[in-house]
Parts: C-alpha cells; sequence; structure tokens
C-alpha cells in the first residue's frame, strides 16, 4: 500500500507531457497567456528527438521561389498524403507556418541566409518550391535549442528524467498523471486541469529505426489506456536514406537534404533506378516512393553490397558538401569510414515517422477525452497516408501552438481535478512488481524479438498472411511482457525503466498491426503487396481505434466534405520554372 | 575470422562507493563503445545505469570518460583503442554520480538561467547576411554534451562551480552577444557573475568539443577582449567620457 507521504504532488493549470519541439511550443504558449505550468519529460531538456531532425521547416515564405504561397503548400502535402489527411489541419498548417518560422527568428533562431539577407529556403521531396527554412543540416537542433532558451527566460518548470506511466482520471476527465523519477524510481502524482500530450513517435518498436531511445510511443498508449481514439496507426513512414553499415548505425538517418542539395540514387548497376520509378521528380519524389523503389531494387538482386542503394553527392564542390552538410559528413567520416564528398554512401529505408497518433480536433489538439489534448508527431491528421519531409517541424510550431492555447482556455474554466489513492497505488504497485519478482525474462530480449516481428511482418510490403501472423506473436509477446522481471534496484535502472516502454511499444506495435490488416488498399506509406491499388472505397475513410473494455477495437471515420474553395486549390496547378 | 573479444572495465556505484567490473564483450564490425555498453545491459548487467539516446552524436547524453578521455560513447570507436587491454569506461568526473555512468548534470541548467537572454534592438528590421551570421551558427552547433564543462580544470580539479560558468556557457554568451541584431550587453555579468577570468586559456575544452567548435580561440577570447575594451582600457574610456557613447 503507498502512503500519500510515499509519492510527492504537484499541480498545475497545465501539463504537459514531452519536451520536443511541439511540446516545448505548447508550453510556451500556455505560459503566454498566464497559465502555470509543468513540462515532464524523460531524456534530459534539449534533448528530444526534434534535435535529430535535419532538413528543415516547411513554410510558404516566397523567399527564394516568389511564386510559392500557403495554397501551394497545402495542396503538397494533400497529394503527399494521398488525400487522406485532415485537410482542416493541412490549411491552418500552410496558413501559419510562416508566422511561426518568423517567430522562431524574433526568438534568436538563426537560419542560413539570401543574397537579400531573408530566410534560404531549400527542395525537398514533393515540395512544387524551394521551401525548407534551414540551418546547414541541424534546423531541429536550433529550433529545440531557441524553444528551451524561450522556455527558461519565460519560466516554466521543468521536470527532467521523469516518466509518465499512466493517466489519471477522474470520472471521464484526465485529471493528472503517474510519474517515476528516472534518477530514484520514486513516485510523482501531477494533478493538472489540462494536459498537452507531445510525446513523439515509435520507431523503437523496429529494428532499423531512425528514432531516438525514447521513441516507444508513450504518450500514445497513455491515451489509448485513458480511453481516448486513435487515428490511421496504419501509416508508418519508412524513409529511404538510412545508414545499413556497420551494424551499430544501422538505421540512422541521412537526411533528404542530400538529396534536395544534388544528391542522386543509383544501383549496383551503377544506374539512376528513379528514373523508372518516377521520371518527373526522381530522387525528390515522396518517401514512399524512393522506399518501396529502394527496396525493390535490393529485393531484385541490384542493392549495394551490404542490402541499400548507392546515395552520391560526390559531384558536388567538397567545400559545398561540408558547409551544407556538415553533420552527415561527420557521421559518415566518423562511424563509416566514407568520405561523402570522394564517393557514394550505403543507404536504405529506416522506420522513421508514424502518421498516425491520437486522434485530435484541428483547431486545438483536442482528442476525444476532455481536458487531453495532444500535438506534433504524437497527434494524427496533418499528413495523412504519407507525410512530406519538413513538414514535420513546421507542425510541431503550429498544432504546438494551438494544444497550448487551447489547454490553457479549457484549465481557466475548468475545476482542479480530484486525485484518486486507488489509482495511485495501483499504479504504484504495477511498477514495483517487475522488480520484486524473483524469477521472470528479461526485457531486452523480449524487445528485440519485438524487434525483429515489426521489422519482418509489418515492414514497407505488407500481407495478410504477414500481418495476422505478426498479431499471433504480439500476443505471445505481450504474455512474456506479462511476467518480465527487472534486476537491480529502483535507482537509474534502465532494464526496469525499459518494462514500462515495453508496455507502450506492444500496445502501439498491437495498433498499427490491426489497422494495417484492416487497410486492404495500397496508399501512401502503407502497401500491400495483396492488395496493390489504391481503392477509392477506401479514400473517403480513416481507420479509429479505441480500448471498449478490454479490447483494441476498430471503427471508421467518414470524411468530412472538403469546402469548395479548397478543391478549387487542390484542382489548379502551379510549377517550378 | 576469429571473433575478437574485448574486456571494458566499467564503473558500477554511485556518489559514495563504487568500483570497477570486467566485462567481456564480443567485438562486432564499426562497434562503438555505446553498442559494447548496450551488449553488456542485454546479456550481463541488466541494470548499468547510462543515459543515451539518439546513437548519432548529436543529442550529447552519452558523455563518459573512456580509458580516461571525456568522449561520447556513440561515436567512440571500438577498433581505434588497444584491444589487448581493458578499456575503462567511466562516468565524467566533474559531476557528482547518480549511478554507474550517469551523473547530475543539473548545475548547468541553473547557471544557464543567469545568461541574459536574447534580446533584439528595438525597430531592427529582421535581415541579416551570412557573413555575419556565420561565426554565431558555430556556437549553435553546441549539442549541449558538457564533455567542455567536464574537463576545464577549474571545475573538474578546482570545483569553482560558484564563481566560474564554464566553457559552454561561454559559448552561449558568445552566441549571444555576436547574434547580429542583440541589444543586450552582457559583459558584466560575464566579468562578475559568469567569473570569465577564471579561465587562462588552457584550451582542453577546445579539444573535447565533438562538435570541432573552437571554444576558446572563437568565443572565449574575443569574449575576454571585449571586457578589457569596456572595463580596462583608458583610452576607450577617455573616448567614451569626451563622446558620451556606451
Amino acid at each position: 500500500m503507498i502512503a500519500a507521504a510515499q509519492y510527492e504532488t504537484h499541480e498545475y493549470d497545465v501539463l504537459i507531457i514531452g519536451a520536443g519541439g511541439a511540446g516545448l511550443r505548447a508550453a510556451i504558449e500556455a505560459l503566454a497567456q498566464g497559465a502555470r505550468v509543468a513540462v515532464v519529460c524523460k531524456s534530459l531538456l534539449g534533448k528530444a528527438h526534434t534535435v535529430m531532425a535535419e532538413g528543415g521547416l516547411a513554410a510558404a515564405m516566397a523567399n527564394v521561389d516568389k511564386a510559392d504561397d500557403w495554397g501551394t503548400h497545402f495542396r503538397d502535402t494533400m497529394r503527399g498524403g494521398k488525400f487522406l489527411n485532415n485537410w482542416r489541419m493541412a490549411q491552418i498548417h500552410a496558413q501559419e507556418s510562416p508566422d511561426r518560422v518568423r517567430e522562431l527568428e524574433q526568438w534568436g533562431a538563426l537560419f542560413d541566409r539570401t543574397a537579400d539577407g531573408e530566410i534560404l529556403q531549400r527542395a525537398f521531396g514533393g515540395h512544387t518550391f524551394k521551401r525548407l527554412c534551414h540551418v546547414g543540416d541541424r534546423t531541429g537542433l536550433e529550433m529545440i535549442r531557441t524553444l528551451q532558451d524561450r522556455g527558461v527566460a519565460m519560466g516554466f518548470d521543468v521536470f527532467m528524467e521523469c516518466t509518465v506511466t499512466r493517466l489519471l482520471k477522474d470520472g471521464d476527465r484526465v485529471a493528472g498523471a503517474f510519474a517515476y523519477w528516472r534518477n530514484s524510481g520514486s513516485f510523482v502524482a501531477f494533478r493538472a486541469k489540462a494536459i498537452v500530450v507531445a510525446t513523439g513517435g515509435i520507431g523503437k518498436s523496429w529494428r532499423v529505426t531512425s528514432n531516438s531511445w525514447e521513441c516507444t510511443g508513450d504518450g500514445m498508449a497513455l491515451a489509448y489506456e485513458a480511453g481516448a481514439e486513435l487515428l490511421d496507426m496504419e501509416f508508418v513512414q519508412f524513409h529511404p536514406t538510412g545508414m545499413v553499415w556497420p551494424p551499430g548505425v544501422q538505421g540512422i538517418l541521412v537526411t533528404e537534404a542530400v538529396r534536395g542539395e544534388g544528391g542522386i540514387l543509383r544501383n549496383n548497376k551503377g544506374e539512376r533506378f528513379m528514373e523508372k520509378y518516377d521520371p518527373k521528380r526522381l530522387e525528390l519524389s515522396t518517401r514512399d516512393v524512393v522506399s518501396r523503389s529502394i527496396y525493390t531494387e535490393v529485393k531484385e538482386g541490384r542493392g549495394s553490397p551490404h542490402g541499400g542503394a548507392f546515395l552520391d553527392i560526390s559531384h558536388k564542390p567538397a567545400d559545398y558538401v561540408k558547409r551544407k552538410l556538415p553533420s552527415m559528413y561527420h557521421q559518415f567520416k566518423e562511424l563509416a569510414d566514407v568520405d561523402i564528398t570522394k564517393g557514394p554512401m550505403e543507404v536504405g529505408p529506416t522506420c522513421h515517422y508514424v502518421m498516425g497518433g491520437i486522434r485530435v480536433e484541428a483547431e486545438t489538439g483536442q482528442s476525444s477525452l476532455p481536458g487531453l489534448f495532444a500535438a506534433g508527431e504524437a497527434a494524427a491528421g496533418l499528413h495523412g497516408a504519407n507525410r512530406l519531409g519538413g513538414n514535420s517541424l513546421s507542425d510541431l510550431l503550429v498544432f504546438g501552438r494551438r494544444a497550448g492555447l487551447a489547454a490553457h482556455q479549457f484549465a481557466q474554466t475548468a475545476p482542479l481535478p480530484l486525485i484518486d489513492d486507488a489509482q495511485m497505488e495501483d499504479c504504484a504497485r504495477k511498477a514495483l512488481t517487475p522488480l520484486e519478482r524473483t524469477e521472470g525474462e528479461s526485457p531486452y530480449a523480449i524487445h528485440d524479438d519485438l524487434q525483429g516481428v515489426m521489422q519482418n511482418l509489418v515492414g514497407i510490403f505488407r500481407t495478410d498472411q504477414d500481418l495476422r501472423r505478426a498479431l499471433e506473436e504480439l500476443n505471445k509477446l505481450q504474455e512474456r511482457a506479462k511476467k518480465v522481471r527487472a534486476q537491480g534496484s529502483r535507482v537509474f535502472n534502465p532494464g526496469w525503466h525499459l518494462c514500462f516502454d515495453l508496455q507502450s511499444m506492444l500496445t502501439l506495435s498491437e495498433a498499427c498491426t490491426r489497422a494495417a490488416l484492416a487497410r486492404r488498399e495500397t496508399r501512401g506509406a502503407h502497401s500491400r503487396l495483396d492488395f496493390p491499388k489504391t481503392d477509392e472505397e477506401w479514400g473517403r475513410k480513416n481507420q479509429g481505434i479505441v480500448k471498449k473494455g478490454d479490447t483494441m477495437t476498430l471503427f471508421e471515420v467518414e470524411r468530412a466534405a472538403m469546402p469548395a474553395e479548397l478543391q478549387q486549390i487542390l484542382s489548379e496547378e502551379k510549377t517550378a520554372d | 575470422m576469429a571473433e575478437t573479444t574485448a574486456t571494458l572495465r566499467v564503473f558500477r556505484g554511485d556518489q559514495h562507493t563504487g568500483r570497477a567490473v570486467d566485462y567481456q564483450v564480443p567485438v562486432t564490425p564499426g562497434m562503438v563503445v555505446l553498442d559494447a555498453i548496450h551488449s553488456i545491459q542485454a546479456h550481463q548487467a541488466p541494470d548499468l545505469a547510462v543515459r543515451w539516446n539518439c546513437k548519432a552524436a548529436k543529442c550529447g547524453s552519452c558523455s563518459a570518460e573512456v580509458n580516461g578521455k571525456p568522449c561520447l560513447m556513440c561515436k567512440t570507436r571500438m577498433d581505434a583503442l588497444p584491444l589487448d587491454q581493458p578499456i575503462t569506461v567511466f562516468p565524467m568526473k566533474a559531476f557528482p554520480v547518480v549511478k554507474d555512468l550517469v551523473t547530475d548534470v543539473s548545475w548547468n541548467y541553473e547557471v544557464n538561467k543567469k545568461i541574459t537572454p536574447f534580446r533584439p534592438r528595438p525597430g531592427v528590421a529582421w535581415k541579416m547576411d551570412q557573413a555575419d551570421v556565420d561565426r554565431v551558427q558555430e556556437f549553435r552547433k553546441c549539442i549541449e554534451c558538457f564533455l567542455c564543462q567536464n574537463v576545464c580544470h577549474v571545475l573538474r580539479e578546482h570545483d569553482k562551480k560558484k564563481e566560474f560558468a564554464g566553457p559552454r556557457f561561454f559559448v552561449r554568451t558568445a552566441a549571444l552577444e555576436m547574434h547580429p541584431l542583440d541589444g543586450a550587453n552582457r559583459a558584466p555579468l560575464l566579468r562578475g557573475e559568469l567569473g570569465i577570468g577564471y579561465c587562462n586559456i588552457t584550451k582542453c575544452c577546445t579539444e573535447v568539443c565533438p562538435e570541432e567548435i573552437r571554444i576558446t580561440d572563437n568565443a572565449i577570447i574575443p569574449l575576454k577582449e571585449r571586457l578589457v575594451d569596456q572595463f580596462y582600457d583608458p583610452l576607450t574610456m577617455i573616448v567614451r567620457k569626451i563622446f558620451g557613447t556606451k
């Protein structure tokens, strides 16, 4: 029995779970509106996965291509998403992104410049015009550092290396969160009027991924367990270019910017194979197309020595490459002994991003649970069936701000909810169980097996048979996870922490697999070898997932009709000169 | 090809007590120290405490001391180390140990709060040339790995955490001072609370920076020169008095 004295309690108007771009932007907005805000994050402040984003921020600022406008950005986003996007989110995103970029600059962010002294923008896959505001190949670092500095200057409370394991409820409302400190293992109760989930993606469920240690989908799992709806879970993006060799760096991102700056893909015959798969856009086709192309080339025996494709930018001047892509240069030099100014890199698909997530309302980020909001990768809708590069960093700012604002507005009229001791006790007991077991399996072994199942059975190309087998395997893994054992104490014990992360990963892996099994068509990032065509029927609906009793239940969401003016924009055609 | 095995001698313990424990780890092609640590966690010591995140030298989480040298474990190649003797892997020395390889780096976040944030000059036009932002962009590559803080003798040996902000925060201050549109003056802060005077240009910070930021030459020395201009140069003081400029 956990006595009240055995955990600390903190009360806030708005609790933000996750300190990446979306979480920090939400925190800043809520603070600016006058709310008392706490940010809880699993890693140290400033080290969230946002830090890895390399390409840039998509915004129709028309600094380089004067013909650019929000309508074209909207159209590009909808086309990239194979028209399954939440069109209202796509509209808001395209309209508001330029302001969010200017705001970031006013807070101290320093982008690369044009000859006129404006923010420089570069080309990227699926974008008609040069739209990506960037600084070298470290735009994510620039963004998170700027937001971190701003938040600190405004005075938010940060609970670093503190992991939430459950959302607490007061009836149908969310009331707060149960968490543990990584350092000591002691427990914390957060009591809040509104909660914003901004915990990022789920890549760690796959073996080959670009995602960081912390990307285990905690926030989505928390929301699901609390009764909120998920959406579009079948749409998982495999970025075409991750490193493939040596084994330790398999999956690490090779930014699309390499292709944006002129990099060319070739197979082992020296052919520029994208001419076959997308003759118009070649290397700057959308990620789903390029991933499938590389996968096919390798499958048909034209791959590189370690099972990938060759990406070559050595035809550009060496100091241009070192200036525009410094971290790529270092990454390959130090970790793979390859000098990208002299020869090609070996690259292959890597699990990178999930378009699906918590189902939210477009304007506010409000989930299906009152008081629970979501933004960033953890939220679904903006990107539809496939995300364009550069649209994530802009997503974080646009919808991070809106979620923070809406959370504050909700908190203004909501009473402070009650924290239920029985829920706290249940959380604590479940948390300590793996440590109390004297025998049982290691969480590392279960995680490794999970990664194998998802990598082999729920990858780029899916079949009915593979997906059904995956569900059986996931079921077995869940049984194993129920008896998992953590050795050692509560003090900074990564094995014990993995027991929690494993639960999130298993839940979301099941969600992805079920949704993939149900959608019998190929669209965007979701490819079914047994249903290789796009189906108009399926194009009219998204798939939701919700917990009913103890069962993960799928339901269909009919798409709302797009207003005439947006339809008009979609039918227009603009091209870059 | 015969499989190579390496011995990692890893610190296990906390702030009060601890010892080095040897682990045998099979070496795979291109392996880095962090891979070896993960192998130990998965097969031998599931509670080995280590902080890591991206494994691509971008987040600055996995700082440690390998064979006595402060470095990021994710970019330290095993084949760059002598494998015929134990490889020591110890936590950063300048910070209190939480457990094993994890240290308490919270002091850094406290120091950060002392620095005047970015303050654009009122009415400034938001245009900047690439040439004007180049040197600040170098500073903003910092991934806050705190290796420079860890190695600086003022903090590491003399523990002057109350008086001295450390190289990371001189880089941050330099980035703000040299931002083309910033209007604040952080010279009094540098001289006083941040204690830049304690730096005697030993340059160990520059040696360990994984982003190759020229900390001493490009950040600290120019800041020291500004201080000299503002507080110690009799000629500029006279000029200022005559013309009433800042």
